[in-house]
């Protein structure tokens, strides 16, 4: 059997990759994929810990996780289409609105 | 088999931050998702497995792309901004410290799975648990879909 460590690593890396989309990345909706990507990481850390310790308590929170990105998926979607009747694009670098 | 699929996850979110079109990203992310679905398997947790298939890479991806295609989004207009070294370097600084990090925490992990009972991550388990120390927290989530459901409906309804 594979130990926790292998499961600590990927989890790490595809929080790192998400982040790197995140930062690097100007295209809303793909902004917002690295986004879903790195709660899954860290829902992969959970449900790694919680076999390794033997409690359900991690499968509970990953549940929680669950719900609430999905609910952000309807919400942030939402947005981005109000975002592109108005703009005609989801390009982030072009919201500057409330900076000028 | 591990590491296939952890491979699979990985080399399949890399493809997905580094492609042009949103749509071949999203589509790249679903196959992160069905590796990270697999791998949840793997670790006993079989309601998460499915809640993984069914709410990721069924609910939110088909979200997604109807967005896409309904956006009809092409090619990403503005290739990488004048600042994006700046950006890259963040992503550098943040790499080195996850690392750093991760050394730490890793050395003092010790990986030794206990044996758990055929029960464990399955729906009754995890539901006795969740309805009970975490009942709260279950009903906030139910409090929290609640009020998504009428923002949506009113952001739908002000777009025009």
């Amino acid at each position: 059997m594979v130990g926790l460590h292998e499961y600590l690593v990927v989890s790490g890396l595809l929080f790192l990759i998400g982040a790197v989309g995140v930062l690097t990345r100007t295209n809303g909706l793909i902004l917002f994929m690295s986004l879903e990507l790195m709660l899954n990481a860290v829902n992969l850390t959970f449900v790694a810990l919680a076999r390794y310790t033997g409690s359900l308590d991690g499968h509970v929170f990953v549940f929680l996780v669950t719900a609430v990105a999905a609910a952000e998926a309807a919400v942030g979607l939402a947005i981005f289409v109000s975002l592109f009747r108005l703009h005609r694009s989801v390009n982030v670098d072009q919201m500057n609105a409330m900076g000028e | 088999m591990f590491y296939a699929l952890s491979g699979i996850s990985v080399l399949a979110a890399l493809w997905m931050i580094t492609r042009r079109s949103p749509l071949s990203s999203a589509l790249s992310l679903v196959v992160t998702f069905l590796g990270l679905a697999a791998l949840y398997a793997m670790l006993d947790a079989q309601l998460l497995f499915v809640v993984q298939i069914w709410v990721y890479a069924g609910a939110v991806m088909v979200l997604v792309l109807f967005v896409i295609m309904l956006l009809n989004l092409r090619e990403e207009e503005s290739r990488m901004a004048a600042a994006s070294w700046g950006r890259f370097a963040l992503c550098g600084i943040l790499a080195l410290g996850l690392a750093w990090k991760a050394f730490g925490v890793l050395a003092g992990v010790r990986g030794i799975a206990p044996p758990v009972s055929s029960e464990f991550g399955g729906v009754a388990s995890v539901a006795e648990i969740l309805f009970t120390r975490y009942l709260v927290q279950f009903q906030l989530v139910g409090l929290l879909l609640l009020a998504v459901v009428v923002g949506v409906v009113v952001l739908a309804k002000r777009a025009r």
